[in-house]
């Protein structure tokens, strides 16, 4: 009763994907709609502007190199309106180091993932925050 | 031609002289100085063409032959010589603020006053008969050119004196432009300009005199030589009779090696008046060239007179005016006439320029200076003085030699007696040349090298022409001074054989040189002999330093020396030249005691005015001086050169630091890039693996964690973890291909290759994929193009990564891939050019760069590694080929590259 009442919440949830790589994207849906999630999918910045534009997703999985507009600006561009600085921002990138972590949390990240990653420990992530929106609270243990 | 129209065409030249003097000296003052220009220079030392030049040479050439060109090929050999000596002489002038030949030798030893009278007595000699010459080459062109017209009778008596009323307009002249201000580096700019504009006139007069008798009179030099061989006298003079021409030739050009440099008004010209160094090195072709120039139609024009006037009683010194007169060419005429005068007028203003100056500075000043009575008399005023005196001698000079023109020049030719003087002034050759070369030279030796040599120049060459003008008995001439036999003026020693000129230069020379070395040997210089002597003969090392060299100990007051400087330049000047030398170096004038190098500073500067050894004697006049010994000068000196390369090679050093120093910030920049490329290099091939890792390996926990999934979805996953497992294979193989080109580690495996077979094998391996995307391929051959050496597998790699780039970029279904080759001049090129979406032009080049596309993450990502096209780039850079890209955004992109067959 419990895990259906969430699983039916999860599907009122919206998560939007961004990553130029097919196989990425392939595999960041795949685990998100199992898990329940109302997924959408973009290519690039830009084309992720839209979405959230029409869509307002509570959770963003942002890849960082991608052409036109990178994750930087959307995740900036994102927490500095009043209508979308709610939306949870996850970086995903191959960009490891620690200056590139900084500034990802700099321009106002909820969390950065590095790649590879562990799928379980993603989802894991992902529910969390999930929970967070849920119940309003603005900011992750 | 109307002796009227003469007279006023002199007359207007001399104001053209006036006018470019004049406007020259105003140019100067509004700062556009156009002595600053190399060849107002070198033309200028054309002054060297006077009157003889013009006139002489083709008289010389009627009677001696080609034995004129002697005076033109000494001076032509001597100018390579001229960067090494006359230079050294211009910088000695110049840092000692030297300003005439007299002055250059009293002050090279020891600053001697009876050495500045000897030269100036001997160049007074030696130069009047000279000036007196060009007197009478204007006075007899003069006569010659209006003797020709019907009213000459009748002004024959006014005119006659001619030559009287040019002197007096030349001395106006002279004055004017040579005297006008007094200073210390005593140059004439008016002056030099006018005489550069002089030198220009004669050139151009002679020439079209010359082209006129060869070209319109007769029909070139072949005609006229042919003309002119059939007289038997003529060929006589060209032809070398026995050795004594030879030996006559040599003394003849050796003679005016030594005139071009030390004749008064070439000192003034060359030395004095130079403003740049530099300058030389345009001299150094141009004044060879001029008298290349001067002398071409020499030999034409003296054949075409010989031709013309043969059995005339004409003078073969006039035929340059008697040949124009005989076609009654007018203009011609006046024109060559006025060319005549302006290469005698140029001679006569500088030569009595330079010997004024020597006249006051080193005859008159230091008698007026060691006189206590005259000295009083001119007490505040002798500045004044100085000017008067140059002035009154510039008169003198010129009423002496036309008093000289009257008595004796008559009765000779213009060459013999401008021979004269060459020799008069060759005898300063050893005192010159010894003192800026060898320190050994001493004043003993310079004073009685010269004073014999003078002695004999004027018993075997002046004494003749006295003695031709009835001032001397003709015994001397027949039978030797006294009766003996040996002293014959023209064969000394029984010396026989040679001309007059080449035999008393050879014996005045001779006994000149032998005193000045073996008197030099002999004796012992004094201390500022040797102080002098160093500082000539290493120029070079002192003059950035000789501010500070001094060698003056003594005691002097601040207010004296300014009181003496006062006389000359002014109390507003005085003070404000004193306060800068101070200044730079860090003197302190409240002392009442001058510094020595303030001393030392002032006698220069009064040297500059009124010559080094009258300035000595100013200087002493005012101050105590202590005696300085021989062995302290030269320690002195010793302390200073040594000081002076340790200061050298110090600043040598430093520079060899400061190149080291930037050598390794350069090598240090270098690296700091390469480090940053390979950093950033790393961080990029990180990324490009990590991306096909992360989907392999999220795939794969997917698939491992869904044992439920549909199982077509689980085939999809599957083969994506091998096309990115392939796709991470692919990555590292080109990073490490990468590597082996840029380490130049690869290796060609050169064989003979058709260009045709390769790109038919890269279709065939890129067929299926295209195919399935429904892009067309169509290939261009070129039948023509030959086999080559080439890395076939290699080549193969460039055309399959092109051709895959433009499958990749084409739409499907729309695309179209166009493949080319073309043979043209021994290079093959190969394009291949797609529909797709095209590149902007500014990454035309960068797209060649390793992960071009990670790095710009702005243009649309094409799949791929980002590393093909520098790879390719390198194979074809290998091949000795090149690699580029046309494109346009929209229009599709062509990439071309080309290798040699050969």
């Amino acid at each position: 009763m419990y895990a259906s009442a969430r699983n039916n919440m999860k599907e009122l949830i919206k998560v939007l994907i961004v990553d130029d790589e097919p196989s990425i994207l392939m595999s960041l849906e795949f685990l998100m709609k199992k898990e329940g999630y109302q997924v959408f999918i973009a290519r690039d910045g830009s084309e992720a502007m839209d979405i959230i534009e029409k869509e307002v997703p509570s959770i963003i999985l942002l890849d960082i190199m991608m052409p036109n507009v990178d994750g930087y600006e959307v995740c900036y561009s994102v927490k500095n309106s009043l209508r979308f600085e709610h939306i949870k921002v996850v970086f995903l990138s191959a960009k490891n180091k620690e200056i590139d972590m900084e500034k990802g949390y700099s321009v106002g990240a909820d969390l950065y993932v590095t790649k590879p990653f562990s799928t379980r420990g993603l989802v894991a992530k992902v529910n969390a925050l999930a929970i967070n929106v849920v119940t309003g609270s603005t900011k992750m243990e | 031609m109307n002796s009227g129209i003469l007279i006023f065409a002199s007359l207007l030249y001399l104001a053209f002289l006036f006018v470019v003097a004049y406007w020259a000296e105003k140019q100067a003052e509004k700062g556009k100085s156009l002595v600053t220009n190399p060849y107002i220079y070198a033309l200028s030392l054309a002054v060297y063409c006077t009157a003889w030049t013009f006139y002489g040479s083709v008289g010389r050439a009627v009677t001696n032959g080609i034995e004129f060109l002697a005076v033109f090929i000494g001076p032509t050999i001597m100018m390579p010589i001229w960067w090494i000596v006359l230079r050294k002489i211009i910088r000695i002038c110049k840092v000692h603020r030297i300003t005439s030949i007299a002055d250059f030798i009293s002050s090279r030893y020891g600053k001697d006053a009876t050495l500045g009278v000897l030269v100036t007595l001997i160049c007074i000699a030696g130069i009047l008969p000279y000036i007196a010459i060009q007197l009478k080459a204007i006075s007899s062109s003069f006569l010659i050119v209006a003797r020709s017209s019907d009213d000459y009778k009748v002004n024959q008596v006014f005119w006659g004196d001619l030559p009287f009323y040019i002197a007096v307009a030349l001395s106006v002249f002279t004055i004017i432009f040579g005297t006008r201000r007094i200073d210390s580096t005593e140059r004439h700019e008016g002056m030099v300009t006018a005489i550069a504009a002089e030198s220009i006139i004669k050139l151009m007069a002679f020439l079209t005199t010359g082209i006129f008798v060869t070209y319109f009179v007769f029909n070139g030099f072949g005609d006229i030589f042919q003309k002119a061989s059939q007289i038997p006298d003529i060929r006589k003079a060209f032809v070398f009779n026995n050795e004594g021409d030879f030996s006559n030739w040599f003394w003849h050009v050796f003679l005016s090696m030594a005139a071009v440099m030390f004749l008064p008004r070439q000192f003034q010209v060359a030395v004095v008046e130079n403003v740049n160094e530099r300058h030389l090195s345009k001299a150094i072709w141009l004044f060879p060239l001029y008298l290349l120039l001067i002398n071409i139609f020499v030999i034409p024009t003296a054949l075409g007179g010989e031709i013309l006037f043969a059995n005339q009683n004409v003078n073969p010194d006039s035929y340059v005016l008697a040949i124009p007169l005989k076609f009654n060419q007018k203009i011609l005429t006046l024109f060559t006439y006025i060319g005549g005068f302006s290469a005698a007028t140029s001679m006569i203003i500088v030569e009595t320029i330079a010997l004024s100056v020597m006249i006051s500075n080193n005859l008159v000043m230091p008698v007026v200076l060691k006189s206590k009575k005259l000295q009083e008399i001119f007490k505040g005023n002798l500045s004044n003085l100085v000017n008067n005196i140059r002035r009154t001698s510039i008169v003198l000079i010129i009423l002496l030699a036309y008093l000289y023109y009257k008595t004796i020049a008559e009765h000779y030719s213009l060459v013999s007696l401008g021979m004269v003087s060459f020799t008069a002034v060759a005898q300063f050759t050893p005192t010159i040349i010894g003192g800026i070369f060898w320190k050994g030279g001493n004043r003993k030796g310079a004073l009685i090298g010269l004073i014999v040599g003078s002695l004999i120049w004027f018993y075997t060459l002046v004494l003749p022409s006295l003695i031709g003008a009835r001032l001397f008995p003709q015994s001397i001439m027949d039978n030797g001074l006294f009766g003996l036999e040996f002293l014959k003026p023209f064969s000394l020693f029984g010396m026989k054989g040679m001309d007059n000129i080449s035999h008393g230069l050879f014996w005045s020379f001779f006994f000149n040189l032998g005193c000045y070395l073996y008197f030099s040997i002999t004796s012992k210089a004094s201390s500022i002999e040797h102080n002098q002597a160093v500082i000539f003969v290493d120029i070079f090392e002192y003059s950035g330093q000789t501010a500070n060299l001094s060698i003056w100990r003594g005691t002097a007051y601040v207010p004296d020396i300014q009181l003496l400087l006062n006389n000359f330049f002014g109390v507003k000047r005085t003070e404000k030249v004193i306060r800068l030398f101070a200044q730079k170096n860090k003197i302190n004038l409240k002392d009442e005691k001058a510094d020595p190098q303030l001393v030392t500073y002032a006698e220069k500067l009064l040297a500059g005015v009124v010559g080094t050894a009258s300035a000595r004697i100013m200087i002493s006049s005012i101050s105590k001086e202590e005696k300085i010994s021989t062995e302290e000068v030269i320690s002195i000196l010793k302390s200073s050169q040594e000081l002076l390369s340790a200061n050298k090679s110090l600043r040598k050093k430093s520079v060899e630091l400061e190149k080291a120093t930037s050598a390794l910030k350069d090598a240090n920049e270098i690296l700091q890039r390469t480090d940053k490329l390979k950093d950033d290099f790393l961080t990029t091939v990180a990324h490009e693996i990590r991306t096909p890792l992360t989907s392999i390996r999220a795939l794969s926990e997917i698939v491992f964690d869904n044992p439920d999934m549909e199982i077509e979805e689980r085939a999809h996953f599957l083969s994506t973890v091998v096309k990115e497992s392939d796709r991470l294979g692919r990555l590292i193989n080109q990073v490490l291909d990468l590597e082996k080109y840029e380490s130049g580690k690869q290796k060609l495996n050169m064989e003979d290759v058709d260009i045709q077979d390769i790109i038919k094998d890269s279709v065939d391996a890129l067929y299926q994929q295209a195919k399935e995307k429904g892009i067309k391929i169509v290939f261009i051959p070129d039948r023509f193009a030959p086999k080559f050496e080439a890395d076939r597998d290699k080549l193969i790699q460039v055309v399959v990564n092109l051709l895959s780039n433009a499958i990749k970029f084409c739409q499907a279904q729309k695309g179209e891939i166009t493949i080319a080759t073309h043979y043209v001049e021994g290079w093959i090129y190969t394009s291949i050019q797609d529909n797709g979406v095209g590149i902007d032009k500014k990454f035309h080049r960068l797209i060649f760069d390793k992960f071009f596309q990670a790095e710009d993450q702005t243009i649309k990502k094409p799949r791929g590694s980002g590393l093909g096209l520098a790879i390719s780039k390198k194979i074809i850079e290998l091949h000795n080929g090149q690699i580029w890209l046309e494109s346009q955004v929209g229009r599709g992109s062509k990439f071309t590259f080309m290798i040699s067959v050969i």
